[in-house]
């Protein structure tokens, strides 16, 4: 075991305005950021405002933003750090903040109320659901979503830009879109409800320049761009040209060579 | 008189984990107008932590398993201490209820025939566990969330609100649940962002807060497990149920300090994953208990075969149940045949390829190379005991999930008491979720509706005196009690750390004495609890609300196990080692002491909790007869057989 003390900058403040705080803190072997927090809540700070919940990366609240990029706070270790480094901590730049590092996130939970719902086909009644794993596969790597909206937070589209929210849904809804498009069993199309069509026209999937953060940042590491939004862009096409099509599938033949 | 927010709804529901959105769904459903109140953000509930799966008969992987197996299965799990009705119902309908997610959009691992897979895991006969690979119950939180907003989506075309009927108030806290007379008559919360008070008035109250880990320092559960829901029980007039119960998870991270008790799933010991010692030897095959023995194999030769040929070989040893293994492992470490970070080994790496593990245990390849630099399909993880559940809980009608003695109330989930008896099954947890909430929530909607018309108003007293102990720690040094404010981290950890030593996996008289001498000191100290800063999104408050919870619940535990002296499942004994019948069928009520509610005594000898025994309804003939004769001698009184 070896400690010693590092040093960090936290945001702290509220909507009217705040600041980067100096703190000098006791840190251990094996300990995450997260743990730094924590600590500083019991020893320095006790009304540092912090979401969290499981500290093993499976929840998706301890999300902030670590030195500028967009991290969960659970899983970023100490060690990857240089011991004289000064680390910065700030809340997720995207949504508004509401204290310290805790923001409204309420942006996410809107957009999920405009993503149409699982359609369950009509006249296959519970437990007669047949479907076979290389086909399920697909939607269950959408599924590992932990919905920790770090994707939500560097796309570029939302993240400088308040004024894109209002028509963009972002890269996790648009995964949603995609995961339900290639559900074997989503019987959407069956009621009149085009998938492919809403990404394209409802969603926002044409702001999306395949720019790859949204993948970059994934702490499920999701293919959120190549296996999610590029297909949905390449389903799409035949009812509206996008020449990002195009430009995607060059890029993604030249990263598999 | 405070000036809150009110609202009205039919069914207020505490907690948004499975049991919680399980309960929301069914009550609206039948046409309850249902608030769902949860501390975190919706679709963060500790259940999805859950990672090895649901259990149900659905005999997909084995066409021998059926609702009679599970049952079965699920009383010797508990050592025959559980509340069988709830078994019985739990074992027949969680076929239904995973079907039923399937219909919700779910996608589980798919069997060869396109059916949902099944997987092996401790104390159950035959593969079980419907899952999605080993992060079964964040499919279960999301399916079930996106359920409630496919409900709200329903909602808003034919009202143009999308909560008009079913709404999610997410970060918030309930501190009491507020009653006329007897009955319930809605919950006292307070928003965290705001740190505003507000009241939903209600005649039904669904509480389904899951668990009490955060009283114990070495624990797989989340910050939100503080016991609010036994706790809000028990300052309402229900009673709790064996809150001795504790079940230590076997397989917990043992090193780095900073993850120390985090959750190593079962499946990897359902998929082939073995103990060892630093001898390595496999030392589970030296801690079959004799109620056990006929199902176990004996050699390492017989338990690897089974994986391929089930029909005829006995399962290996790792696959006890939980308490099993956790006793041995904290054995073999006391001595000194540990690993060295204080735990045992688990390996897989030398069992499967490691694109298998990569495959069938992605989180656990995950967790153990991003927080501990290990490589699980190189080299074996270290692991020890971790807290990890309660079986205790509020005392509930088995059919309607209504808490005993308080019209109004139901309890559905971990909060809830009797289900799993002495000790759970892993896997018994997420479906006595759905098959309960959906229970609770139907109950509680039906209750509601039969008081349309008439609903217990809301007691302005009563608000007054919840907004007052709200307030309480920011006005701590001014509250005229003896000594400086107390901070509220430091007497979590103090909490935790009595817990651990002394009320722990291994209990002693002389120990548990001691603990609740510490926790009534605790107690004293609490009450000077302060903080720093104002109300908005505050966590040093509210943990200092929260220690009133985690010291009501604590005392439930240490007193309930002084009490029983016997070991069973997740209480053992060191001064009395062994199983009794004699206990076999009598339950330890835990009841607030002061009647009214109220919080003043800090005596320790006698404490906040007044405990009471009761004998169990017999367990019925039919079900009995699910068991051999000679089984059943080994666990019932002699006057039980004869009857």
């Amino acid at each position: 075991m070896s400690s010693y003390e590092a040093r960090f900058k936290v945001w702290r403040g509220d909507e009217q305005g705040g600041g980067l705080r100096d703190f000098t803190v006791e840190v251990n072997d094996g300990e995450v950021v997260l743990d730094i927090v924590h600590r500083l809540q019991a020893t320095q700070a006790p009304d540092l405002a912090v979401r969290w919940n499981c500290k093993a990366g499976k929840c998706g609240s301890c999300s902030a933003e670590i030195n500028g990029r967009p991290r969960l706070m659970c899983m970023t270790r100490m060690s990857v750090f240089d011991r004289a480094e000064t680390i910065t901590i700030t809340p997720l730049r995207a949504f508004p903040v509401v204290r310290d590092l805790v923001t409204d996130v309420g942006f996410n939970y809107r957009k999920a109320r405009e993503i149409p719902a699982f359609v369950p086909p009509a006249g296959v009644g519970p437990g007669e659901y047949r479907m076979f794993q290389e086909d399920v596969d697909r939607s269950q790597e959408f599924r590992k979503c932990i919905e920790c909206f770090l994707c939500q937070d560097t796309c570029h589209v939302v993240r400088d830009h308040e004024e894109n929210k209002q028509a963009f849904a972002g890269p996790r809804f648009l995964m949603r879109v995609a995961e339900l498009d290639m559900h074997p069993l989503d019987a959407a199309a069956e009621t009149g409800l085009d998938r492919k069509r809403t990404a394209q026209d409802e969603h926002g999937l044409g702001y999306c320049n395949i720019t790859k953060c949204c993948t970059e940042v994934c702490p499920e590491g999701i293919k959120i761009t190549d296996n999610a939004l590029i297909p949905l862009k390449e389903r799409a096409v035949d009812r509206k040209y996008d020449p990002l099509v195009w430009l995607g599938s060059k890029i993604r033949r030249r990263s598999g060579t | 008189m405070s000036v809150v927010d009110r609202q009205e709804w039919d069914v207020v529901v505490v907690g948004a984990g499975g049991a919680g959105l399980r309960a929301a769904i069914e009550a609206r459903e039948r046409g309850a107008r249902t608030a769902v109140i949860c501390k975190s953000l919706f679709g963060k509930a500790h259940t999805v932590m859950a990672e090895g799966g649901i259990a149900a008969a659905m005999a997909n992987a084995n066409p021998h398993d059926n609702w009679q197996v599970h049952f079965r299965d699920t009383l010797r799990g508990g050592k025959f201490l559980n509340q069988w009705r709830m078994a019985e119902l739990h074992a027949q309908e969680a076929p239904d209820r995973v079907w039923e997610l399937e219909t919700w959009g779910a996608l589980f691992d798919r069997t060869k025939d396109g059916r949902i897979s099944q997987r092996n895991f401790g104390g159950h006969e035959y593969p079980r566990l419907a899952h999605v690979g080993d992060r079964t119950g964040l499919e279960l939180i999301r399916t079930l969330q996106q359920k409630i907003v496919a409900l709200q989506q329903e909602d808003f075309e034919e009202t143009g609100a999308y909560d008009s009927r079913l709404k999610v108030f997410q970060e918030c806290t309930v501190t009491r649940v507020l009653k006329e007379g007897e009955r319930v008559s809605g919950v006292f919360a307070y928003e965290r962002e705001t740190g505003r008070f507000f009241v939903l008035e209600a005649p039904a109250v669904v509480v389904a807060t899951g668990g009490i880990g955060k009283s114990f320092k070495v624990t797989s559960n989340s910050w939100e497990y503080t016991g609010d829901g036994h706790a809000l029980a028990l300052l309402a007039g229900a009673p709790l149920l064996n809150m001795e119960f504790v079940q230590f998870h076997p397989t917990g991270m043992v090193w780095p300090p900073s993850v120390k008790g985090i959750l190593v799933t079962e499946s990897v010991r359902g998929d082939g994953g073995v103990l060892r010692n630093s001898d390595g030897k496999r030392f589970m095959f030296d801690y079959v208990p004799d109620v056990f023995k006929e199902k176990y194999a004996e050699s390492e030769e017989e338990g690897d075969r089974w994986y391929d040929d089930p029909d005829h070989n006995r399962r290996p040893p790792e696959l006890l149940p939980r308490d099993e293994v956790a006793r041995a492992i904290n054995a073999e470490v006391k001595a000194g045949r540990g690993s060295p970070h204080g735990g045992v080994f688990l390996d897989v790496s030398t069992r499967m390829p490691a694109e298998v593990i990569r495959r069938r245990l992605p989180s656990m390849y995950h967790q153990f190379k991003e927080l501990a630099d290990v490589d699980i399909t190189a080299e074996a993880m270290e692991v020890g005991p971790t807290c990890h559940y309660v079986m205790g809980g509020i005392a509930v009608e088995s059919d309607t999930a209504a808490a005993r003695g308080v019209p109004g109330l139901y309890a559905a989930g971990e909060v809830a008491g009797g289900m799993h008896g002495s000790n759970r099954l892993g896997g018994n947890s997420l479906s006595d979720l759905l098959v309960f909430g959906r229970r609770a929530g139907r109950h509680a909607a039906e209750y509601a509706q039969r008081l349309a018309g008439r609903r217990p108003p809301v007691d302005e007293a009563q608000v007054d005196t919840a907004a007052a102990e709200a307030l309480r720690p920011f006005s701590a040094e001014t509250a005229g009690e003896a000594g400086p404010p107390e901070n509220p981290y430091a007497l979590h950890q103090e909490l935790q750390q009595t817990m651990n030593d002394l009320v722990g996996i291994i209990r002693r008289e002389g120990e548990m004495e001691q603990a609740l001498h510490r926790l009534a000191e605790l107690r004293v100290r609490a009450r000077r609890a302060g903080v720093e800063g104002h109300r908005q999104f505050n966590p040093g408050w509210h943990l200092a609300l929260d220690l009133r919870n985690m010291l009501l619940v604590s005392e439930c535990v240490a007193r309930a196990a002084l009490e029983r002296t016997e070991s069973r499942g997740g209480h053992t004994r060191e001064d009395h080692p062994a199983m009794d019948r004699a206990w076999r069928n009598v339950n330890l009520l835990c009841a607030l002491a002061d009647p009214t509610g109220g919080l003043a005594s800090t005596d320790p000898a006698r404490g906040q909790i007044r405990l009471t025994r009761e004998t169990t309804d017999p367990i019925r003939p039919d079900l009995l007869a699910l068991f051999e004769k000679e089984e059943l001698v080994k666990y019932l009184a002699e006057e039980e057989l004869y009857e």
